[in-house]
Formats: C-alpha cells, structure tokens, sequence
C-alpha cells in the first residue's frame, strides 16, 4: 500500500537519508527507532504525502506520490490515519470536535456520531469531550490524536511518538488497539524511542523493526 | 446553485473548521455596510433625478410660448392666435390675462408689482396636439407674417436638461458598479488576510484529508454571510436617510421627490443579494488560487 523505493530526503542539500527503501503490506507491523533527529518524523511525512521525496519513488496506494495533485492528496490521506508527533489539533475545536474532524471535511460528519463515543471511551476521554486541546495534558492530546487516525477506518495507521507521554498502563491499552486494528488488516508503522514497549509488543507480533541511523534504515533484531 | 444553497442551509461545522476573527468579521461588515448605505442613495439620487427630467421633459414638450412685444395691439394678437389655430399639430392656443401673467412673475418679481408700469411682452400659450407641429415650419411662418412674434418652443430648454438628466443617470450607474468593484476588493482583501492569518488551520485541515473547496467553502460561506448581513444593514439606513431628506415645502421641487417609488423599492431589496454575490465569487476566488499557491 505504501512504498518507497531508494527515496532520498533531506533539508537544505545535505539528505537526512538516501537509498532508503521501505513497503506496508496490509497486515503488517513496524516499529521505527533511531536517535533524535535521524529523520524518522521526516521518513513518516514521506508516507503521507506531507513531503516530497528529493529522488526515489514513493508510491501510495498504487500512485506515484509525486505526481498526486491537491486533491488526490486529500484524497490519499483520508486512507492514512496519522498520530502526529505534535498532535496538529485546531485549538477552538473541542477535543470531541477534533476527533472527528477527518469525517467532517470528508462530509461524513453523521457518521462521527455512531463511533465517537466508543472511541472517546475507549481512549478514556469521554469527560473531556468538551474541553480544548489546549486544556488537556500532553497524554490526553495523545490519546486523542489516536482516536482522530482511526475514526476513518483507515488502512494504514502511522503514528509518530504515539505513547510519548502516557504512562504504560495507558501505552498498553493505546498498543493493544493498535494491535487489534493490525489484526483486522491494517498496516502499522509507529515510530518510538520506547524500546521496552518494543520489546513487550515484538513477543506477541510479527512485528518488524526499523533502525534508522546514519541515514540508514536497517532492520534491527538481537540487540533489542 | 447547489453551491449556493449549501452555503445558506449547509453545514454550519465547515464554517466552524475556520476559527472566528473578529476584527475582520466586524470590519466585513461594517464596510459592506457602508458601501450598501452609499450604493441606496446614489440610487436614490439616479432615480429621483430620472424621474424629474422625465416629467420637465414631458411638461416642456407639451407647452411653447410665443412671445409678443410689449406694445402689440389687439388686431396683432388676434391675427398671431388666427395663425396658431390654422397651424395644424397645435391643440389650442391662448393669450394670458394680465392676471395669469402677473401670477408667472410672482415667484420672481413679488406680488405687488404694477404689471402696467413694465413693458412686459404679451405671452400666447401653445399647446401641442398630437403628433405636433413642426415648430420650424410655424417659425418661418410667423418670420413671414408676424416678424416681432418669437416663437419659443422650450426644445432648445428640453435637450439640454435630457442631456444633463441622461449624464447624470449614467454618472450614478457608474458609481454604483464602482462600489460594487470596491466592495468586491475589499472583500477579498479581508478573505486574503484571514486566509493568512489561518495558514495553520488550513494545514491541519489538509493533514486529515480536507480537499481544497471543503476549505475554501469555510471562508466563502462567512464572508458572504457577512457581506448579506453588513449590506442589509446598510441598505436599511440608506433607505431610512433617504426617507428622512426633509421635504422641501414648494411642491415638485426635485428634494421632494427624492427616494424611490414603485418597483424602484426593489433596489434596496436586492442590494444585499448582490453584494452577497458579489462577496461569494471573489472570496471563492480568492480562497482558491491561495490555496493552490499554498501547498
Ligand atoms: N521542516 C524542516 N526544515 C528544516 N529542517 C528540518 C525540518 N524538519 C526536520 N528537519 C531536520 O531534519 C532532521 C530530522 O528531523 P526529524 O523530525 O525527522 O527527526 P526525528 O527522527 O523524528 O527526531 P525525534 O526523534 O526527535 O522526533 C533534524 O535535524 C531536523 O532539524
Ligand atoms: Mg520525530
């Protein structure tokens, strides 16, 4: 569903990472690791069309990425669920308003109303579906992030820092439905530094996971 | 039109994705306000003036003078009405009394003038049948048989005052397109600087797959909401103002009359239709190829 084949991406000349080739299938499960500012957030913006590749080909869903217009990046986005490593909410929607915002600009609004209420309770946000992002801690904006890539129904969830500041039993419960949803088909890529939580999921998944260093990505196995 | 219903009944959410601010709502509103205000009394003013050049004309046309020296005698008056009567295209001709002559120069002179002290020339009134005579035909006439009688046909009063009524109307149309135009810039000058000021919003709209005219639909739905409404407020003063002109006391002058009448009403009324319009095609614009500059 998405692939990126010998993509290389960089800021401002020197490229962060080149050669870099990477595919989700359905079903499957990644996790990416590496050093602060290897490029990981940036190798995520890749997937989702938020950036473009310098050389290489990204391909989603079967279309060159590079060659996607406005539109069919919209489009392509409504099939990408994405937990943003700042969260990107919009500060005079409430949190219930946020969640459901993919719906609302897909014109799917109605539908919000079927699944939101689960997915507040299920993040555990249902008394703060009135409150605004500014107003809830930095795990709740998390949680709610989560709750805002999945309500689409996605085929691909990519989150970035996902359980950066939840405490576990919460990174648990955030994993465990990620876990559920790669069951159902899905493709998860979760970039972490958490390498317990690593290291718990890998035992239950086929997980893969990737090292991305030195502008490298290298499938990392017994050290962890 | 689909789009347009969607944006009077559609849903209030899509306008809710653009955070509300409100000194360029106010602004919005208060400009488009002012430019209905101005757009009812140029209005006002075309129309009244229309109507008034149309009503001298048509006096004028009707009526002509001819004009005896002071001193004619009764035989020279007689044979300029014989004249007139056998004119074909004239309806009637009548020599004023000194009396009617004397309520002419009332407004001017004041009522206590003695009229026979003057050399004031005699007045024969013309009416026109219809279709009228030709006022060339009947002035070379009396050139031939009565050379002190001055015919004056008022034509060469009418064109003039056409003229200046016709420039005037137009000078108003011109006006009003140009507050049009204004408002269409200001307009999109406003949707321009809250497009700016949200370029953070829209790029989190885009992040969770919102296409281009979901997000323009935003901006364009308030900003012709707000055109409406700042323009129906405005039309609403100028009507009141142009209501409340004091009406001069001598009938017929032209501030008594100002303001519309009949289907004239229905400017006021479709003012802010227009510049609801008007404000929905130049935000849509606007939003539009700002959005395609800004990926
Ligand atoms: N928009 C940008 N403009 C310029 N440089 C950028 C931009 N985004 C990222 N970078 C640089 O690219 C490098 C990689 O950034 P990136 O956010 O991908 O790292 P990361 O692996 O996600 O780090 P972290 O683990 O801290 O989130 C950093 O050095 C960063 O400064
Ligand atoms: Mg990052």
């Amino acid at each position: 569903m998405i692939e990126l084949e010998n993509v290389s991406c960089g800021f401002g000349g020197t490229p962060l990472f080149s050669g870099l080739s990477l595919s989700l299938t359905p079903g499957s499960f990644h996790f990416l690791t590496g050093p602060s500012g290897a490029g990981k957030t940036t190798l995520l913006r890749l997937c989702y069309a938020d950036l473009r590749a310098d050389q290489g080909q990204v391909r989603l869903f079967d279309q060159d990425a590079s060659s996607l217009g406005r539109d069919g990046v919209a489009m392509i986005r409504r099939r990408i669920g994405v937990v943003h490593q700042n969260c990107a909410f919009l500060d005079h929607l409430t949190i219930a308003e946020n969640i459901a915002l993919p719906l609302t600009v897909a014109d799917r609004a109605a539908e919000a109303a079927g699944n939101l209420p689960e997915l507040l309770a299920w993040v555990g946000l249902t008394a703060q579906a009135g409150q605004f992002p500014p107003e809830l801690s930095g795990g709740e904006r998390q949680r709610a992030a989560l709750a805002r890539a999945v309500i689409m129904s996605p085929d691909v969830i990519i989150a970035d820092e996902p359980t950066g500041n939840v405490d576990w039993e919460m990174s648990q419960r955030l994993l465990t439905l990620l876990v559920e949803l790669n069951r159902m088909g899905k493709a998860v890529l979760i970039a972490t530094h958490d390498l317990t939580m690593i290291r718990t999921m890998k035992a239950e998944l086929s997980a893969r996971v990737l090292r991305l260093k030195d502008g490298e990505l290298v499938q990392a196995g017994a050290e962890l | 039109m689909k789009a347009v219903l969607d944006l009077i009944v559609g849903d209030p959410q899509a306008d809710r994705a653009v955070p509300h601010t409100g000194i360029t709502a106010r602004l919005t509103v208060f400009a488009t306000g002012v430019m209905a205000f101005l757009a009812v009394l140029v209005l006002a003013l075309s129309m009244t003036a229309g109507r008034v050049a149309d009503r001298w004309a048509d006096e004028l046309a009707q009526a002509a003078t001819l004009r005896l020296p002071a001193d004619a005698d009764a035989a020279t008056i007689e044979k300029a009405l014989e004249i007139l009567r056998t004119t074909p295209g004239v309806a009637a001709a009548k020599a004023l009394t000194e009396a009617e002559q004397q309520a002419l120069l009332d407004p001017w002179l004041g009522p206590n003038l003695a009229l026979d002290a003057l050399p004031i020339p005699q007045l024969i009134e013309v009416i026109a049948d219809d279709p009228p005579y030709d006022p060339e035909g009947l002035q070379a006439r009396f050139a031939a048989e009565l050379p002190d009688a001055v015919l004056d046909d008022h034509a060469r009063w009418r064109a003039p005052l056409l003229k200046a009524a016709n420039r005037l109307r137009l000078v108003t149309w011109l006006v009003t397109l140009l507050i049009g135009a204004a408002l269409a810039a200001m307009v999109v000058l406003a949707a321009q600087a809250s497009l700016a000021a949200n370029v953070q919003v829209i790029h989190v709209l885009r992040l969770v797959g919102a296409r281009d005219i979901y997000i323009a639909r935003a901006f364009v739905r308030r900003f012709t909401l707000r055109a409406a409404f700042g323009a129906a407020l405005g039309a609403l003063a100028g009507v009141i103002v142009v209501q409340l002109v004091p009406v001069g006391d001598a009938p017929g002058s032209f501030l008594a009359e100002i303001g519309f009448q009949g289907a004239g009403w229905l400017w006021p009324l479709v003012i802010p239709l227009i510049a609801a319009i008007v404000a929905f095609a130049a935000t849509r614009a606007a939003a539009l190829a700002r959005l395609k500059e800004q990926t």
